[in-house]
């Protein structure tokens, strides 16, 4: 290599690892507003800002869906296996909304401690499978208990 | 230093070489891709399995998945290329790094919308502002960034330089998009296809998906070699071997 590209080859070298350490240090620094959501521990913590419009994740209870039988109203518990938040969310539920599901919910806490929601989302996980096996799956675990 | 490439490596550098090497090549990577793609697209829409819970929306898997990560794969191509020609003054890298911004730019595009299409029925929103949807869109924009800044100049070597040094920059979105899902919370779920570890999804579903991202990739050399032929000639027309070339049809 000739002095002259070196120290080009080194100029865009810098570039690359100068951009890299600025962007680094700015998501560093903004790495809790990144995050999509908080959890239910943070929540539980006092993390999550009252009465401000979060987001809120975790897993729905098995058993803790409750719906109103006159109205879209659907109340559930969202868990994170340490702490767990009660949602509250009038509307249409995503298909993949289920018990045992991750969803994340957008809303507020209110003065009760309750997640006042006024979306849900479904999250989705990377594990795909065809329903027969899912079936086997599930009918060996009802076996095993 | 005394390092010296092989000599083919030298011989990339020469335009005529490209243009003759290219056709004898695209035959075979247009049969590729014509394979794989209609295997793929046959064995993933008819033959694969629904998923258990998504049903049949699953399959837009074998649609966005191969394009989130030829987008990805476009990209650095495009880096390294400006890199070469910036430090080398190759004429073909910059060629090469033109002929990836438009292609990279249309399958980001791709990604995106076959993205939205399946997250209204999954997740329940069309775009969430989570980490992974912001850094693909941060790319789509470096790529269109890419291809004006190059438009800008009307100096063909201006545009080139300036356009590899805003591909170069742009390159730390890269792991960016890779690491997004692992960083921070979010929506999007962590990768389908990771080199260490096997697929969390049963062969008959990730067998086509595998044949549609080599696929992709055929597809994506094909264009690229299409394109940066078409570059060859404007770029070289003043020279003797495109005059006769094109005397000579």
């Amino acid at each position: 290599m000739t002095p002259k590209r070196k120290k080009r080859l080194i100029i865009i070298l810098s570039i690359v690892f100068g951009t890299s350490l600025i962007v680094g240090l700015v998501m560093y620094s903004l790495n809790q507003n990144i995050n999509l959501f908080y959890s239910a521990s943070q929540i539980a913590n006092g993390e999550a800002p009252v009465g401000a419009r979060i987001r809120a994740g975790g897993m729905v209870v098995d058993g803790s869906v409750k719906r109103a039988t006159d109205s879209l109203r659907v109340s559930f518990a969202l868990t994170d296996y340490e702490h767990t938040v009660n949602v509250v969310f009038t509307g249409i539920l995503p298909d993949l909304f289920r018990e045992g599901q991750g969803i994340i919910a957008q809303g507020k806490m209110d003065e009760n401690g309750i997640f006042q929601a006024i979306e849900v989302l479904a999250k989705h996980d990377e594990n795909y499978m065809p329903p027969e096996i899912a079936e086997t799956m599930k009918a060996k675990k009802e076996a095993a208990q | 230093m005394s390092f010296k490439f092989p000599q083919w490596f030298y011989r990339l550098a020469s335009p005529r070489w490209f243009y003759e090497f290219s056709s004898k090549l695209l035959p075979w990577f247009i049969g590729a891709a014509i394979i794989l793609l209609l295997t793929g697209t046959v064995w993933g829409l008819v033959f694969a399995p629904p998923d258990y819970q998504q049903g049949n929306s699953f399959r837009i898997i074998y649609v966005h998945v191969p394009a989130s990560i030829l987008a990805q794969s476009c990209y650095m191509l495009m880096a390294v290329a400006g890199a070469i020609g910036l430090i080398w003054k190759m004429k073909m890298a910059h060629i090469m790094a033109q002929s990836c911004a438009a292609f990279g730019a249309s399958i980001a595009i791709i990604s995106l919308a076959t993205g939205a299409i399946w997250g209204k029925p999954t997740w329940g929103a069309w775009w969430v502002w989570d980490a992974r949807l912001t850094s693909m869109l941060v790319l789509l924009f470096l790529y269109v960034g890419v291809i004006a800044l190059r438009g800008a100049f009307e100096n063909t070597q201006s545009g080139d330089k300036a356009a590899a040094v805003l591909s170069l920059v742009g390159l730390v979105n890269i792991p960016i998009i890779k690491y997004s899902v692992e960083w921070w919370n979010t929506l999007h779920q962590p990768a389908t296809f990771t080199v260490t570890e096997k697929p969390a999804m049963p062969p008959e579903m990730w067998i086509p998906l595998l044949i549609m991202v080599l696929g992709f990739y055929c597809f994506f050399t094909v264009i690229l070699m299409q394109r940066a032929r078409l570059e060859v000639l404007q770029r070289e027309m003043k020279t003797s071997w495109v005059q006769a070339l094109i005397k000579s049809l």
